[in-house]
């Protein structure tokens, strides 16, 4: 009895059904299994029992044997595969179906037949596993995979909905800086027509939204209003750090310096760099200067470079080389402004490089 | 005797490229002087870049300076360009060096065959450039190339001819 295995009850394709016989009882071996009467149903490929409350056990066909109202089936070993079925362990290799109800000449004839055929062998069909015996697979690491890829799914999904507003608040953004560029366009040509008052709301508004002041004109030499008072602001200010600091302050060092002074009211980088380019055209006695490198500097006009030169020049004469670090030292500079001085010395021939894997030294010009 | 080395060689700017253009002309000159001596003490015709980065004449180990590969072109173009190198192939990969020019070989050799009275002999290549006779001059190990232009040289002057024989070739003074 333990060759039997749970079904469905249901036939397969390529499976098809014989014959069938109600009122047939199973007994394993010889003993009496507790199972009522069934239907036996013959197929092509097995031999399938259902009993009244509809419970199928299926197995495959072997040896059989007619003995009164009963068949003899001699049953092969179960395969390993077999799938989970109403029986364990049975000390028999062969069980009687009991037609309590007559009909066994007829299967006992459509059984030998089919024994004959062996159609089971010809046609192979596959056994899905029951429906009882039947466990999901979403438990165990498969589970979890699935469960992860899902959520990063969603996550996903998630993000980009999130930032489909977002580059719809781009686009609306976009109109709006548009809207306030012909705003502003049209203040600037109907001048006398809005007051002051509103012009310089209008215009703290833009700021707010980080727009340039829309009246400022680029191009050098002329500038508003408010960067010429801040260049002359700069100029008071600037003095005497720069003779502090020998004459030479970097423009990111006169950021720090200015802002930190003013506390409130904060420039932007931008504005200091405009307010710069000023000093020179209103004769003041700062300039901004630009290096080769691009390094942006404010110096004194009273700074002359000659002597910067000269000097960086005994100073290496003094050490046999010198690299930009050592010389910051010397000098009480920043690494940056002596490397520009040093590299000005380069220029007009009064030093030469050592470029190695040590790093770059400056040696006085022998050649 | 030893080579000596010039000053430049014991200082580290030498190898470095000097962006400076007044610098560096002055600098390329001393390299070019320096090529061309060392090729001279040692008798060195030809010259493989490869093997010249690792040569002591780029190579100071003991400063542990050393002309990199793009500065070493720059120094043998500026050679090529004064007359004193050729390319061999088009990859510049090895050269020939001129460290003194076909013309002054030549004269050098006429002048040893007039002063040994052997005007209108025919001599062998070999004989000239390995003869045990010229043993201790000056073009005594000079290779065939750079011999066979000196002679060429001579011939445009119409002071010697070159041979075609047998086993090679030969020249004769006039």
């Amino acid at each position: 009895m333990d060759r039997f295995s749970w079904s469905n009850g249901l036939l397969e394709i390529d499976e098809t059904l014989v014959v069938q016989q109600r009122g047939v009882r199973l007994y394993d071996g010889d003993d009496k299994v507790k199972m009522e009467l069934g239907v036996a149903l013959l197929s092509t490929h097995r031999l399938i029992w259902r009993d009244i409350k509809n419970h199928v056990r299926s197995e495959q066909l072997c040896t059989i044997k007619q003995s009164h109202a009963k068949i003899v089936i001699h049953l092969h070993p179960s395969s390993p595969s077999k799938e989970p079925g109403p029986f364990q362990n049975s000390k028999y290799s062969y069980i009687k179906l009991s037609f309590k109800e007559h009909g066994q000449i007829e299967f006992y004839r459509r059984l030998t037949e089919e024994m004959t055929q062996k159609r089971w062998e010809t046609t192979p069909c596959f056994f899905p596993p029951s429906m009882q015996g039947r466990k999901t697979r979403a438990v165990g690491i498969v589970g979890i995979e699935r469960k992860i890829e899902e959520k990063r799914k969603e996550t996903d999904k998630n993000i980009s909905e999130a930032f489909e507003d977002l580059s719809k608040l781009m686009v609306k953004a976009k109109e709006m800086v548009e809207l306030s560029r012909s705003i502003a366009t049209k203040i600037k040509d109907k001048q006398g027509d809005i007051t002051e008052d509103e012009t310089i709301r209008f215009k703290s508004y833009l700021l707010s939204m980080g727009i340039a002041n829309p009246v400022t004109r680029e191009t050098h030499g002329s500038g508003t209003r408010y960067h010429m008072q801040l260049a002359k602001q700069l100029g008071d200010m600037l003095q005497a750090p720069l003779e502090e600091r020998g004459g030479m302050m970097a423009l990111t060092e006169v950021y720090c310096l200015v802002n930190r002074a003013r506390g409130m009211e904060l420039l932007s980088p931008e504005d200091l760099l405009n307010a710069c380019k000023m000093l020179e055209s209103m004769r003041l006695p700062l300039r901004l200067r630009v290096f080769d490198s691009g390094v942006m500097v404010v110096q004194l006009q009273s700074h002359s470079e000659e002597e910067m030169i000269a000097s960086a020049l005994d100073n290496v004469l003094e050490k046999g080389s010198l690299t930009a670090e050592e010389f910051a030292k010397l000098l009480g500079l920043s690494v940056l402004l002596s490397k520009e001085r040093l590299l000005l010395a380069e220029k007009v021939g009064h030093l030469c490089r050592d470029d190695s894997v040590e790093g770059l030294r400056f040696y006085p010009n022998r050649f | 005797m030893s080579f000596e080395w010039p000053w430049q060689y014991h200082f580290p700017p030498f190898f470095t490229l000097q962006p400076n253009v007044d610098t560096r002309q002055k600098q390329l000159a001393a390299w070019c002087s320096l090529v061309l001596s060392y090729c001279r003490h040692h008798k060195l015709y030809t010259l493989d870049v490869m093997e010249a980065q690792e040569s002591p004449v780029f190579n100071n180990k003991k400063m542990e300076r050393k002309l990199s590969v793009e500065a070493i072109q720059v120094v043998f173009e500026e050679l090529r360009k004064k007359g004193n190198l050729e390319w061999l192939d088009k990859n510049k990969t090895r050269c020939l060096v001129m460290w003194r020019q076909p013309e002054e070989w030549g004269k050098l050799m006429y002048q040893w065959v007039s002063k040994n009275g052997m005007v209108n002999s025919v001599f062998t290549l070999y004989e000239l450039s390995n003869g045990d006779d010229t043993h201790g001059e000056e073009f005594h190990g000079l290779e065939e190339w750079m011999l066979l232009r000196s002679l060429q040289a001579l011939q445009t002057d119409g002071k010697a001819e070159i041979i075609t024989m047998d086993d090679g070739k030969g020249v004769k003074f006039f």
